[in-house]
């Protein structure tokens, strides 16, 4: 099969079911909203905070661990991207496949090895 | 205009698929809830639900009605369009990573054949793995608008742990891809129809067991629930939110838990396959053939159910045996122990297979 010929046929439906997805979300929400009661007041729509009144906003600054995580995380999902043609593609490309990916995850481990060594995984 | 016969051929190929689907997955993502309960229960000496219905059987039923007739209610400094959009992200993602699952072979019903899947997508595990990824958006988005301090927490654990654990996942599956040498659900499932890939040795049941971890630590439960850590940030991500958006969130973390294991079952347990004792060995000698034949004469698509209930009661099991782990574990498992040896599986697969070992 060409690529080409997956993609009307294949998606369609894959579109069709995400938007019944999407219809029955928002028609969950608007029935609820039509038989589900209002009264809202001052106490009620503060954010709960165990009970006492909140302080400040919660828009702040905030740990910068989660942002390295999410660097490392880019890395290692491109790398998985890479991968997966690979993979499929195996059983065609032989050797010369497995070579070329074992040089590619070498270079990616020095990478994962001297963010180890600096700290970057270490969280407390 | 499209005449009669394309408009019959339509819904006969794509609107009942749907239909079919959309009620088994709704109907699962309710009564699951109630297998959870009880569970639980019987696993601490308790009973669980009992009064609504024989066995507390109505008891989503009551659920269900009570989250819509509940009010409603967005804080007053939440940003409301990111507050109202992030359940229907994280809902529809869920939904739609079932289009790609295959419950079974062709089959004939009422002499016409059928598939049973809704789309047979050429790259179905990417397929799911990407809308996996976009759901992490839905999480960090209820966390940041809903302008709570413990909201926010819960949003950002979340998503890192849901992105740490993505990565073994991700090899996992590469693993499952390189031995099946198809993205492909239903020729994975086919590809196992010699020997299930649990048992390849030594990759197999390695492969197996990172996604199992991964799997669980990405449907944020225990031992890994520390986004809804509740005896420290309250309910996490979904602190905030109540009613039916409440009950969102709630549903489409079941349907996560199905795909979860519905992925399981196909890249590891044979999909649809039948269970077989020895057949290669054994399965000659009278009394076990009976049994091998029996067991080949179930359905293949309860053979599917069988193994996703199977998936579905071990995690319940898990979360009533294992205590929470703590964030810097957490981390460390992700990073300093499953990615290593994800990678490591991977590269000894491919050997393998150039070796021609597999």
């Amino acid at each position: 099969m060409t690529p080409g010929s997956y993609l009307p046929g294949h998606f369609l439906p894959v579109a069709i079911f995400l938007f019944v997805g999407i219809a029955v979300g928002v028609g969950m929400l608007v029935f609820s909203r039509l038989v589900s009661p209002r009264r809202p007041y001052r106490e009620k729509l503060m954010t709960y905070e165990s009970g006492i009144t909140p302080f400040s906003d919660a828009h702040q600054k905030f740990s910068i661990r989660y942002y390295i995580i999410a660097m490392l995380f880019l890395i290692f999902d491109i790398e998985a991207v890479f991968l997966y043609p690979w993979a499929v593609a195996y059983d065609r490309i032989g050797l010369y496949g497995l070579v070329e990916m074992v040089i590619f995850i070498i270079i990616l481990l020095v990478g994962y090895v001297y963010a180890w060594k600096k700290g970057a995984l270490e969280w407390e | 205009m499209p005449d009669m016969q394309q408009i019959i051929n339509f819904i006969i190929t794509i609107g009942i698929p749907v239909v079919v689907l959309l009620s088994f997955i709704l109907a699962n993502a309710m009564y699951l809830q109630l297998m959870e309960r009880k569970v639980l229960a019987h696993m601490q000496s308790r009973l669980g639900p009992m009064r609504t219905g024989w066995h507390g059987l109505l008891q989503p039923v009551a659920d269900a009605v009570k989250f819509m007739f509940k009010e409603d209610i967005i804080p007053a400094k939440a940003d409301k369009w990111v507050f109202s959009l992030a359940p229907l992200i994280f809902l529809v993602m869920a939904f739609g990573a079932f289009v790609a699952i295959p419950f079974g072979p062709d089959t004939v019903i009422f002499g016409r054949t059928v598939h049973l899947w809704v789309s047979n997508l050429n790259i179905g595990v990417l397929y799911i793995v990407a809308l996996a990824g976009i759901g992490t958006y839905g999480v960090i988005m209820a966390g940041w608008a809903s302008n709570n301090k413990y909201s926010l927490m819960g949003g950002f654990r979340s998503a890192a742990q849901m992105i740490s654990y993505e990565i073994p996942m991700a090899f996992a599956i590469v693993t499952v891809a390189l031995m099946a040498g198809s993205l492909n659900l239903t020729e994975i499932v086919q590809a196992q129809s010699q020997k299930w890939f649990i048992i390849v040795f030594p990759v197999g049941p390695v492969a197996f067991f990172l996604y199992l971890i991964a799997g669980v630590a990405e449907t944020n439960r225990a031992p890994f629930d520390l986004p809804e850590a509740e005896s420290e940030l309250v309910a996490g991500y979904f602190t905030e939110y109540s009613g039916i958006r409440f009950g969102i969130f709630y549903m489409a973390e079941y349907m996560n838990m199905m795909i979860v294991s519905l992925l399981a079952s196909i890249m590891f347990l044979g999909g649809w396959m039948p269970v077989q004792i020895f057949p290669k060995l054994l399965g000659g000698i009278p009394p076990i053939s009976w049994i091998n034949t029996a067991l080949a004469a179930i359905p293949p698509t309860l053979w599917l159910l069988a193994k996703l209930y199977f998936f579905i009661f071990f995690y319940m099991w898990i979360r009533a045996t294992l205590p929470r782990y703590r964030y810097d574990q957490l981390m460390t498992i992700a990073w300093k122990i499953l990615l290593p040896i994800s990678l490591g599986t991977l590269l000894v697969a491919a050997f393998m297979k150039q070796a021609g070992w597999m």
